[in-house]
């Protein structure tokens, strides 16, 4: 299988590994995908006010899977949370040029946004009710 | 050192140039039709195929007139499978093989199936081996055929043929067995190990692709088969179609280098995978041994790496050519449907490379092999996140994944 240059890139230099404290109140996570399916991507963010100031992720997972959450984590940096929540999984496919096989990991990367915007807002919402 | 790095024996060898040097006067200069009876031409080439007969036999312990030729070891599934079946339909319909099986074992029977066969799939042990008793346990009064590996492509494991052989013979149901990984790296006697049928690809064994055989026994019983291909009755009416000259030259060849060489050979790839193992076992941990330490090919070593895919594992070590039991490098979206039916775990069916070590591996590309392995390993479990929860000590086995397709 042929992999794009961009895909290698971020295979071999991927942006933002890491972990960021996932009980601090102003860190939403994600975790999407099982271990079964032969992918798991955890992505979290640090918001300040209604901004994404840091995000951090691992991916367990192909190549593909791999670009398309560093990817994810490059492009919501600095973007508002409602910016981040309409990035779209084409968007990725394009960017990283994945052949339809390859379509499920942009989805998951979109997906782990969203679960990581979710959990932001829920902790959020229970600190203010709190 | 050549890169990339070549270890997937398992997938395919390259021809001995032995092989080829014997081959070549058979393209240009006795290029006869070994069925043409009033010339030259086609005297030599005819001896020139009853030579490699005899020197396939000798691998086998056959007779050289139980060798039927084919394209390879499909074609001789095929042929045996069905043919038989066909033939012996009248005396059942009841047919046993193994979850683990090629998949054109597999295939071949769902294809019978439904032509109105009916055929239990044993599940192998954990280690891939299916016992005698277990076939004991399946056959039934209309049992005609049980399909059986010698040793599995995958994981390496080799059954216990001679006693599956000697039950099949005790209860009048022939018995074929797959030996196409086998044959050339342990001892295969069709006489001793009770078979009745079996096939072998020249590509696995140093000699020419799109070239095998099905052994097809004479006497005690002779087997009788329905020929899946019409045409002049070349090979006893069994399989028609001209002789492919060079390759049966070239396939005559590999065997007896094979048969020479056996000994020596299966010694030193057992050593160089055992190193292979013993390195990644000491410098990683949560890594698993697929397959059955004692009972298995000297030539593979099938390993899953826990927490890492195993399609992003092959990229991280581009310069070792291997083969990955994860759904992502081959054509299905399934996991390895081998290590399914040993019950491995999808998670570390997906994280399993097969490494195959042949003639032309030396020491020290396994070393360079090694190295880049445990590098690759390491770097990709600093993003994972199973790995993460592994070293927290959570098992992400007992997590409820939320799980999308």
């Amino acid at each position: 299988m042929a992999y794009s240059k961009k895909v290698i890139d971020h295979y071999q230099n991927p942006r933002n590994v890491g972990s960021l404290d996932k009980s601090a109140p102003t860190v939403g996570t994600g975790v999407v995908g099982a271990p079964e399916c032969g992918d798991v991507m955890k992505l979290q963010i640090q918001v300040e006010g209604d901004r994404i100031v840091d995000a951090k992720f691992k991916t367990f997972g192909c190549g593909s899977a791999i670009a398309s959450s560093s990817l994810a984590t490059e492009w919501i940096k600095g973007k508002t949370l409602d910016e981040a929540l309409a990035i779209q999984n084409t968007q990725i496919v394009e960017e990283l040029s994945l052949p339809p096989v390859k379509i499920h990991c942009s989805v998951l990367a979109e997906d782990a946004i969203k679960a990581a915007v979710h959990d932001y807002k829920s902790k959020q919402a229970g600190e203010a009710k709190a | 050192m050549k890169l990339p790095i070549y270890m997937d024996y398992q997938a395919t060898t390259p021809c001995d140039p032995r092989v080829v040097e014997a081959m070549l006067p058979y393209f240009t200069e006795s290029f006869g039709n070994a069925a043409s009876r009033n010339h030259r031409y086609g005297w030599e080439a005819e001896e020139a195929v009853e030579k490699a007969r005899e020197q396939i036999a000798a691998l086998i312990g056959a007779n050289p007139k139980e060798i039927v030729f084919t394209s390879g070891s499909t074609e001789s599934i095929n042929l045996a499978l069905k043919g038989a079946a066909e033939m012996y339909a009248e005396r059942g319909k009841h047919i046993i093989t193994c979850q683990s099986e090629h998949k054109a074992v597999l295939d071949v029977a769902k294809h019978l199936e439904q032509q109105g066969f009916e055929v239990t799939y044993l599940q192998p042990d954990k280690t891939g081996r299916v016992t005698a008793e277990a076939v004991a346990a399946a056959l039934r009064p209309d049992t005609i055929l049980v399909a059986l590996m010698w040793a599995n492509n995958e994981v390496g494991t080799l059954n216990p043929v001679r006693e599956i052989g000697a039950l099949c013979h005790a209860k009048g149901v022939l018995f074929f067995t797959d030996a196409t990984q086998a044959a050339g790296k342990v001892p295969v006697d069709v006489e001793a190990d009770h078979v009745d049928m079996l096939c072998l690809s020249g590509h696995k064994i140093y000699g020419p692709k799109g070239v095998g055989i099905l052994y097809v026994r004479r006497k005690n019983p002779r087997v009788r088969l329905v020929a899946q291909m019409d045409g002049g009755g070349h090979e006893r009416g069994m399989r028609s179609g001209t002789l492919n000259v060079p390759s049966i030259v070239g396939l005559g060849k590999a065997c007896e280098l094979a048969r020479l060489e056996m000994p020596e050979e299966s010694a030193r790839t057992a050593a160089l995978r055992d190193h292979l193992e013993q390195r990644i076992f000491s410098e990683l941990d949560f890594v698993y041994l697929n397959g059955n330490r004692e009972h298995r090919l000297p030539n593979n070593l099938n390993v899953s790496f826990a927490y890492v895919e195993g399609e992003s594992l092959i990229m991280g070590f581009s310069d070792v050519a291997v083969s990955s039991g994860s759904a992502c490098t081959s054509a299905s979206l399934e996991p390895s449907h081998v290590l399914r039916s040993m019950a491995v775990g999808e998670d570390l069916a997906h994280s399993s490379i097969r490494f195959g070590i042949g003639r032309y591996t030396t020491r020290e590309e396994v070393d360079f092999a090694a190295k880049q392995v445990i590098g690759a390993v390491k770097r990709l479990r600093e993003l994972s996140p199973l790995y993460e929860m592994a070293l927290e000590g959570i098992d992400p086995k007992t997590v409820n994944w939320q799980a999308h397709h």
